[in-house]
């Protein structure tokens, strides 16, 4: 806590608003030290672009170096191997399990200047007041502590903070309306006998249960007291249905990579999956039609954000600060915004796309001309509309949240089984 | 002057043994203590326990798994050995000029000039619902729907096997066969042997050490194979290597660890049952 008193630092917060002020890219008091700070960053691929390690560059200063890992192995470098890395870009599932290691810093809200822009799903739970919180790991419920050094999660917003929301959305199943031909509404259609041998969900335990749930309940099969953390007889219960249907032939392949996702999809080998947005955008780049289609149960959703390791002091602390508070200023929101993923801090991803751009993606209204991703691909018509609306729509309409259990263990010795059996 | 002898037989023996010791001896031997550790979700701790033991012979899904293990392997042998005699045979005793002989050998090894994996992954869209097979047979009339089991089935999985391995059946076999003395199928010709009984009576025995060596080729490379399955399997079979990969990417390693064991001994047993038949030192 003393620390927290030091001077420089109540010079660099006054250095951290005159930036604010004068839209200057770094404070100049500091600006020649900054350069040889190098941050080092990991985390799952999804966030992990090279554009963004480049235009922290450009506007900090300091050096961001970038690793990319899968979510097992970012879930274990995190908890075993807390100096290896200065910022972690982890999902909430992962915080979960991660922060009560004590490897992670709480940060101090009070230093993160568009706070109170953050949408309320990563503060209070809740999209809007009416808002019913959905099961799973909410983001919320793994988002603050009671203060520094604190390793259990505190109930409502204390302005410490485990996680820094960066980017989230909301999952749902693929289709190709051109193979199917007819429309589809719920979650049960995955398991619907048409599709016998022409549908497919994801080889990643942890967000494969998810989907499953999601069917399950549909089906009005099983009610889950919390679809995020199941008892063992749900477990078995969720498994006992899906390995029935694999034993029918109701699959015609797991995937585990987004590449084979897409492939699945684009060769008509699936007509309906289990899927991540990029990879429909992927499909669709083909001039394959696609759809993310909405279901009337809601969406699986997911969230991420960065988070700082103990290790992680003065200089360095204070530039990794100023890395939070450029994150949230826009530019990255817009970037992935334009990507189809939505920001924490949506209104000042606003200035940093057309009005066009922000119609299509978080309005939900026609495109008024092409649509294109940061990289130039067009994903969208003049008169195209987002699968499943606007912001409000999608993510008011989330059903559970990607999470980790109790049972964890014992659900994913139950998914080597179902695999195998 | 004995003892200088024996000093620099220990030392010409010692790179040897360091190699070994340390990237072959060490491995195993920390695999096997590991495989009696406990792990929780994101770490391995030291233990001296058998649950990742009686968790393996327990479950009933890791029996039938080992099964197909064992499957997979006897139908490759099955095909690669029959394939690759057949190729060998002619190498060996219908191409009669030397050259003609090496430059169709090399041929047999032109595939192994790109990776396993690719050669593997260009039979999905070949054998896909839509894929050339398909459309082919389609377009010949001798189906009317795609045929679904092309891919994605065992089918996939035993073929891209025998593509993948058959030429480590080819090379030992023709190595012995080029050996044989041609003095004596001359002989059993001489002696009213018809073609099939010189095969069967004089080739085919001393061929043996080379079927020997194939064999263990194939049968090891199956066993221990993970990605194979995955990819033309669709994950939708397993075999005791994607276990050990699964185990791995969830970071249950003593799990994994226990695995790797059982299907070590396992396929040590498998080698000396086959020694057991052939002296294959009598052919190195």
């Amino acid at each position: 806590m003393s620390k927290m008193r030091y001077s420089r630092r109540s010079i660099l917060k006054s250095g951290a608003a005159a930036v604010a002020a004068s839209t200057l890219p770094a404070p100049m008091i500091w600006a020649q030290e900054i350069k040889d700070i190098t941050l080092r960053q990991f985390g799952t691929g999804v966030s992990n672009l090279n554009e963004v390690g480049q235009k922290v560059k450009e506007d900090l200063g300091f050096t961001l170096e970038m690793t990319a890992l899968d979510s097992d192995s970012v879930t274990q470098r995190a908890a075993t191997q807390p100096d290896s890395f200065d910022i972690a870009d982890i999902e909430y599932w992962i915080c979960k399990k991660v922060w009560p290691t004590g490897n992670l810093q709480a940060m101090d809200t009070s230093k993160i200047k568009n706070y109170d822009k953050i949408v309320g799903i990563f503060k209070s739970g809740k999209l809007t007041p009416e808002s019913v919180i959905a099961q799973g790991t909410a983001p919320h419920s793994v988002g603050f502590v009671e203060g520094p050094g604190s390793t259990t999660f505190a109930k409502e917003e204390t302005g410490w903070m485990t996680l820094i929301p960066t980017i989230y959305n909301a999952d749902t199943l693929g289709i190709r309306p051109d193979l199917i031909g007819r429309p589809i509404e719920s979650w049960t259609e995955l398991l619907n006998p048409e599709f016998k041998g022409k549908a497919s969900i994801l080889d990643i335990s942890s967000i494969g249960i998810m989907d499953m749930a999601m069917v399950c309940e549909a089906m009005g099969e099983i009610q889950y007291a919390d679809k995020g953390n199941m008892t063992k007889e749900e477990i078995d219960k969720t498994f006992a249905i899906f390995t029935e249907a694999k034993k029918n032939g109701q699959f015609r392949a797991f995937w585990k990579t987004f590449d084979e996702s897409v492939n699945l999809m684009a060769s008509g080998e699936v007509v309906i999956q289990s899927m991540w947005s990029p990879a429909i955008t992927a499909v669709k780049s083909r001039g394959i039609p696609c759809v993310y289609q909405p279901l009337k149960e809601g969406y699986r959703s997911w969230g991420g954000g960065i988070g700082l390791s103990k290790s992680l002091t003065g200089m360095e602390l204070d530039a990794a600060y100023e890395y939070i508070n450029w994150y949230l200023s826009g530019w990255v929101g817009g970037f992935l915004m334009r990507q189809g993923y939505y920001s924490a801090v949506p209104e000042t991803s606003k200035e940093f796309m057309t009005a066009d751009e922000w119609g299509y993606w978080f309005e939900g209204k026609p495109a008024g001309g092409d649509i294109t991703n940061p990289f130039g691909d067009v994903l969208a018509k003049a008169g195209d509309t987002r699968d499943g609306g606007s912001f409000y729509e999608r993510m008011g309409h989330v059903a559970c949240w990607n999470a980790v259990m109790d049972e964890n263990q014992y659900m994913v010795r139950k998914w080597n089984e179902f695999i195998a059996a | 002057m004995a003892m200088s002898r024996h000093v620099s037989g220990w030392l010409q023996a010692a790179p040897l043994t360091v190699v070994l010791g340390g990237f072959l001896i060490a491995p195993i031997i920390m695999i096997v203590v590991v495989s009696f550790w406990g792990a929780t979700e994101y770490s391995i701790y030291p233990a001296f326990q058998f649950d990742n033991y009686s968790y393996l012979f327990g479950s009933a899904v890791v029996w039938k798994v080992f099964l197909a293990t064992f499957k997979y392997a006897l139908i490759t042998w099955a095909f690669t050995l029959a394939i690759g005699f057949t190729v060998a045979y002619f190498l060996a005793f219908h191409v009669r000029s030397q050259a003609m002989q090496t430059a169709l050998f090399l041929l047999c090894t032109i595939p192994f000039w790109t990776s396993n994996i690719i050669r593997m992954i260009s039979w999905i869209p070949f054998l896909g619902r839509n894929g050339i097979a398909n459309s082919a047979l389609i377009s010949w009339g001798v189906v009317d729907q795609p045929v679904e089991w092309l891919l994605y089935s065992d089918f996939s999985v035993i073929l891209a096997f025998v593509h993948l391995y058959t030429l480590f059946m080819v090379v030992p076999i023709f190595n012995t066969m080029m050996r044989i003395d041609r003095s004596l199928i001359e002989a059993a010709v001489d002696n009213g042997a018809s073609a099939f009984q010189t095969l069967r009576h004089v080739i085919l025995p001393l061929t043996k050490p080379g079927i020997m060596i194939g064999t263990i080729f194939v049968v090891t490379l199956v066993m221990g194979d993970f990605i194979t399955v995955r990819f033309m399997s669709g994950s939708q079979k397993a075999n005791v290597g994607r276990l050990i990969s699964n185990d791995i990417a969830l970071l249950q390693y003593p799990s994994a660890a226990a695995t790797s064991v059982v299907l070590l001994i396992t396929v040590l047993m498998v080698i000396g049952i086959l020694l057991r038949f052939v002296n294959i030192r009598k052919e190195l």
